[in-house]
């Protein structure tokens, strides 16, 4: 039934800890599997039983013609095939059973403990490689626990009852019939080394043709609008051609393995009866053991077969394992931070009291030496000396000192590359600083929570992503508690509900695919829609409106002011009308804040920032 | 069964390896069927009347025959290889090929990732159905008839349990077939369903991270995991029914010959030998069946994916060149008569509303409009990567539909909102333009488009690598490569949408003097946000939720028009106007 190919067999480089990291797996299922492997010896025992019973029955009951007999054989034949066919059932119900779950589990946790990684393993891997983890390599460990496990204690069964009844019957013609058991073992294993390299061959060959018609498809736009067709497909054809040379030459090493050995069993089984038959002339032997000695020689090469290639699908199966298992040992996004956010009510003598319900205030509740302190959220952030590389040993920002007070409006501003998006990721600490030190409302960013410190932020960024589901459950994302009234109203802020309801289905318009229904700019509406609803103490507004019209983008300002008084809110924009009004301007250059001041200020000072508003120097 | 007859078709370049590896298998099979016979002479005839001779020869004949089996079945493997990948390599050509005649609204129906799947691991079923389905589903048909005759010859009068049980096991496949084949189609949604929320998760990463929404993604995908694998347990807990059906018919048969044929062995009616020979007959045709029925599983899954691949073959293409003349486009004037757009027919709201606009060739013609206001739709229906729902579009008072769609895009450029750069150098991009460019044009193109002095930046200049999608590249450096690639084109008509929106003023000035330089006769349409890039456009279109407000020039429209006002005192005190 496994009609599979060897194709992702990859030895795994530590076999016994991704085998034992398998079994943790199957560990709470132990007792299951061990029911599996007595079911699977008892069908495969009647498999084996029912076919050397045959003899006995006919020799002891039909040449005898004792009828009562033969009823009675065939009763407790009966009884042994039902119990034979019941274990096969029950270890395939079970199995089923099993492997689901577990894989289910795996899966689980796999996205789970991807979730907790920090962004620096996202930006250092590709997407299609880490969905490779979920597609690939959980299919193969799934494959395995399906087939490949019950398989495999049947044909060792199967393997090892051969051999010894073989030994038994006769040990002097058995030392030929294994030295062609052992040589079909050699070859079955030499050839699906073999054949590991033709699919390798064919996997590169696919992966480039993948890659190729992925970079099209995406592309295809621009592909239409340049009329490039006709060279894209002669690129195709060669692509499609050397994938198709590599697949033959694969699939055709692939497919010569079986009729390989059963050939080389019908030649065992020659010399075997050609050898057996001149013992028996020669009076060691009688006929009758030479033929259900010959019968055993016949039966022995294909569990064999199954033997080796299922232990090949195994040693895949734990190689994805492995793949699996290692990037579920990749070191998790560290957290140290202890202290959280809270809801707090101010009293009337301007104490703070900590209150379960949503008051629109929030404190930091600081654990410290018999008791905890509440520190009001207010939205003050401080650079102290910082500097960061995401490469170490090339600095992206050097040296940067910068501050924001409660309630101001902070623009960034300076060319692509000059760190002003890596100020806002450090803010929202997805990523460590070298050195230096950042505060937020006083206190060190480091001893605050990840989760708590992004609570209190709400960030839109450049690159819009939006969620599969409706428009609505979009905008929600903000905040799951926000009902539909505050969707709506988060949207108008926005000014992105007039767009909304002219869609068919209105807020309950299905997005699929990344929203790419919807254009740029109504993608970032969305997306400040979304930031809206959370309604953060903090604001970070990376481009948010750079495919948004001017104006759009002042509506969109009038119905952020309302939002934005009295939080912090950070700006980067490349389009200088959009920063004017910001209480502070900070030009960026080379990873270094160079200039600071408000717009009139900054012109007054005839600087980097009057050169680029008066464009006489460009952002690019 | 026609979607077999339709595969068969692709086959037809491979029709000689086709009937080689079907000959081989059937060959092999005979031989298969030859060698037991052999064998079972060595024992019986030669042992039993201790004629050497007779065994060695007999032992040389079956070593003969094994070799020449091996042959053969090392042949049906070349040549199913050959016609799996054969086939394979057909599909997925003419798949691409029918991809790329895609229109902007063909495409707007398929999601990238379901095109690719479709062009990749669904063709990857079917070859596989190919490969290893050949072999046996031509095998056991063979044995089978075979061993059925054979055991009529025996005694017919027991075959006849055959009459009951090949039927038994057949109904039992078929009913294990038919259940679980929707079972499969709903794991293969469920399958899509869970990658679906990785590839989102793994894309939208930052924004998961900054709303510390990690559990309830977490929370999401348990849902859909949990919903496959109560999917997929459904499906395997059916499928695997065949093996305790199949044990079920083959131990109830060999029962029931036992009883009946002993029945007969006593009552003297056939004899003791006969029954063995019968025997290993019986669970020859039972075998085979079974075998079959795993041809069938690998057929349930083929078609499933042979459907998908089809829904993309038979998708009927909305822009076709049947009313092509053998025209090519000549000066570049573009006139929209009363044109109406909606993407989907009969979607309640129309995109573009009765446009009617006349631009004269060699013009510069600024769009303006909100967001959302249709204007990248309406330019896209100049260069046919849509067709109007209503009214006529016109390009040198022929309507487009008539101009071959080669021609119709060789003269018309288009830097596109959304671009890509293609993996290459930056060389092999901006040929995109013109394939023969020579490097004397491209830095040309280069200069106009402001982009010269950053590619004199890059480590290997004109040859560097840049990635797929371009990824080293920043966001206004790529848009000026889109637009040197564009150039490179030299078109009748030049649309640049929203292309210079990264690029800053001063040099968004220069690129717009080096192309009324160097492309005088061109028609210019410029989309933009900012007044600046359209202000000295002789046209000024100002779109309002797919309706025309006004047509004027930057003069008229500042007097009067209101929206245009508003755009503009936004702006103003913006940089530099």
């Amino acid at each position: 039934m496994a009609m599979r190919t060897p194709g992702s067999y990859k030895r795994p480089k530590d076999l016994k800890k991704a085998l034992r990291r398998l079994c943790r797996y199957l560990g709470m299922h132990r007792l299951t599997l061990a029911v599996v492997a007595v079911l699977v010896i008892i069908s495969s025992l009647a498999n084996l039983m029912g076919t050397y019973l045959l003899k006995p029955v006919i020799n002891n009951f039909i040449a005898p013609g004792d009828l009562p007999g033969l009823t009675r054989a065939i009763l407790g034949m009966a009884v042994m095939y039902a119990v034979g066919a019941l274990a096969t059932f029950g270890y395939n119900q079970l199995m089923v059973r099993t492997a689901q779950q577990v894989v289910a589990r795996i899966r689980q946790d796999l996205f789970t403990h991807v979730q907790s990684l920090p962004l620096q393993y996202f930006d250092a891997h590709t997407h299609g490689e880490l969905m490779s983890h979920f597609t690939n390599d959980v299919d193969t460990v799934t494959d395995a626990l399906n087939n490949s496990f019950t398989l495999l204690i049947q044909s060792f069964c199967m393997v090892t009852g051969t051999i010894t009844l073989l030994i038994v019957l006769n040990a002097r013609l058995s030392l030929i019939v294994i030295a062609f058991l052992a040589a079909m073992t050699a070859f079955i294993l030499y050839s699906s080394k073999r054949s590991k390299h033709y699919f390798a061959q064919q996997q590169k060959h696919l992966g480039e043709l993948n890659g190729f018609v992925e970079e099209m498809v995406a592309g295809q736009k621009v592909e239409k609008v340049f009329n490039h067709e006709p060279q894209d497909f002669a690129r195709f054809c060669q692509l499609n051609e050397s994938l198709r040379k590599a697949g033959t030459s694969a699939a055709s090493y692939a497919g010569m393995m079986v009729p390989t050995v059963v050939s080389l069993s019908y030649v065992n089984y020659a010399v075997a009866a050609c050898v057996g038959g001149l013992f028996v002339l020669a009076g060691h032997s009688d006929l009758g053991s030479l033929s259900s000695y010959l019968i055993l020689v016949r039966q022995s090469a294909m569990p064999l077969n199954q033997l080796t290639q299922q232990s090949n699908f195994l040693l895949s199966a734990l190689s994805g394992a492995e793949r699996i298992f290692n990037l579920m040992d990749v070191a998790p996004e560290v957290d140290e931070g202890d202290i959280t956010l809270v809801r707090v009510r101010p009293e009337a003598d301007g104490s703070l009291t900590e209150v379960p319900e949503r008051t629109g205030h929030y404190a930091w509740k600081c654990p410290e030496a018999g008791g905890s302190r509440l520190v009001p959220l207010k939205g003050d952030v401080r650079f102290d000396h910082v500097t960061f590389s995401y490469v170490p040993g090339k600095p992206v920002l050097r040296d940067v000192s910068l501050f924001a007070r409660p309630g101001e409006t902070i623009a960034f501003v300076g060319s692509t590359g000059a760190g002003k998006t890596t100020i806002i990721n450090l803010i929202t600490r997805f990523y460590e600083i070298d050195s230096g030190t950042i505060t937020y409302d006083g206190l060190d960013l480091r001893r605050i929570r990840k989760h708590d410190l992004r609570r209190s932020l709400s960030v839109v960024v450049q690159d819009t992503h939006l969620f599969t589901g409706t428009i609505a459950d979009n905008i929600r994302y903000g905040r799951l508690s926000a009902n539909d009234e505050e969707v709506r109203q988060a949207a108008v802020l926005a000014n992105a509900d007039s767009f909304i309801r002219r869609l068919p289905d209105g807020y309950n318009t299905q997005l699929s695919g990344d929203g790419d229904n919807l254009s740029q700019g109504q993608r970032q509406l969305l997306a400040i829609a979304r930031a809206a609803v959370a309604k953060p103490p903090v604001f970070i507004l990376d481009e948010a409106t750079s495919s948004i019209d001017t104006r759009t983008e002042k509506l969109i300002e009038q119905g952020l002011d309302s939002l934005m008084e009295g939080r912090t809110v950070f700006v980067i924009a490349h389009r200088l009308s959009t920063v004017r009004n910001a209480d502070a301007i900070l030009v960026v250059e080379q990873g270094q804040v160079i200039e600071r001041g408000d717009h009139a200020a900054l012109l007054e000072q005839k600087g980097r920032y009057y050169q680029l508003y008066t464009g006489q120097s460009q952002l690019a | 069964m026609q979607l077999i007859r339709r595969f068969a078709g692709y086959l037809h370049k491979y029709r000689l390896w086709a009937a080689l590896a079907v000959f081989c298998v059937a060959a092999e099979t005979v031989f298969e069927l030859v060698i037991p016979m052999i064998m079972v002479n060595i024992v019986d005839v030669g042992v039993a009347n201790g004629d050497r001779a007779y065994i060695f020869q007999q032992g040389a004949l079956m070593c003969v025959c094994s070799v020449i089996a091996m042959a053969l079945g090392v042949g049906s493997a070349r040549f199913s290889a050959l016609c799996g990948h054969g086939l394979a390599a057909e599909v997925r050509k003419a798949e691409y090929a029918k991809i790329q005649s895609f229109s902007f609204a063909n495409r707007d129906r398929f999601q990238t990732e379901s095109l690719v799947t479709r062009l990749t691991s669904d063709v990857t079923t079917i070859q596989n159905a190919v490969i290893n389905g050949l072999r046996p589903g031509i095998r056991s048909p063979i044995m089978m008839v075979t061993a059925l005759s054979m055991s009529f010859l025996i005694n017919a009068r027991l075959a006849l349990v055959f009459l009951v049980a090949a039927p038994t096991l057949g109904f039992l496949l078929f009913q294990i077939i038919r259940h679980v084949r929707p079972l499969y189609s709903r794991m293969q949604r469920a399958i899509d369903l869970v990658n679906r929320i990785v590839q989102e998760n793994l894309t939208a990463v930052r924004i998961v991270k900054a709303y510390v929404r990690g559990e309830y993604e977490i929370e999401k995908f348990g849902q859909v995991n949990d919903n496959l694998c109560q999917v997929s347990r459904q499906a395997m807990r059916i499928a695997v029914l065949n093996m305790p059906a199949m044990q079920l018919v083959m131990y109830s048969t060999i029962l029931a010959i036992l009883w009946i044929g002993g029945g007969m062995i006593i009552g003297g009616t056939m004899q003791i030998g006969k029954l063995t020979g019968f025997l290993s007959y019986v669970l020859q045709v039972l075998n085979s069946l079974m075998m079959f029925s795993s041809v069938f599983l690998l057929l349930t899954r083929a078609i499933a994916s042979g459907q998908r691949i089809f829904e993309v073959i038979d998708e009927p293409l909305d822009i076709t060149e049947e009313d092509a003349k053998d025209v090519t486009v000549e000066r570049g004037a573009i006139e929209f008569d009363h044109v109406s757009f909606q993407y989907r027919a009969g979607a309640a709201e129309y995109v573009l509303r009765d446009i009617s606009l006349t631009i004269p060739a060699g013009s510069t013609v600024g769009i303006i409009g909100g967001t959302g206001s249709a204007k990248s739709t309406l330019v896209q229906l100049i260069p046919r990567l849509y067709d109007a729902t209503e009214g006529t579009v016109r390009v040198d008072g022929r309507p487009v539909r008539e101009y071959p769609l080669a021609h119709l895009r060789d003269a018309i450029a288009m830097v596109l909102q959304k671009n890509t750069l293609f993996s290459g150098t930056v060389r092999d991009n901006l040929r995109w333009g013109k394939p023969d460019a020579t490097d004397a044009e491209i830095e040309e193109a280069c200069r106009i488009a402001c982009v010269d002095e950053f590619i004199g930046r890059l480590e290997n200049g004109y040859d560097t690598d840049l990635g797929q999608g371009g990824v080293n590249v920043s966001g206004g450096q790529k848009q000026r490569l889109c637009i040197a690639r564009a150039i490179l084109k030299k078109p009748k008509v030049l649309i640049l949408d929203d292309s210079t929106s990264a690029v800053d003023m001063v040099t968004e000035a220069k690129i717009r003097d080096g192309l009324a330089q160097c492309l005088p006769d061109t028609t210019k349409i410029i989309i933009a946000q900012r007044i600046s890039s359209v202000l000295n456009a002789d046209l000024i279109v100002i779109l309002d939720n797919g309706w025309i407000n006004e047509v004027g020039t930057h003069w008229s429209l500042l007097e009067h028009n209101r929206i245009y006002q508003e755009i503009y005192h936004s702006q103003q005190e913006g940089a530099g106007l």
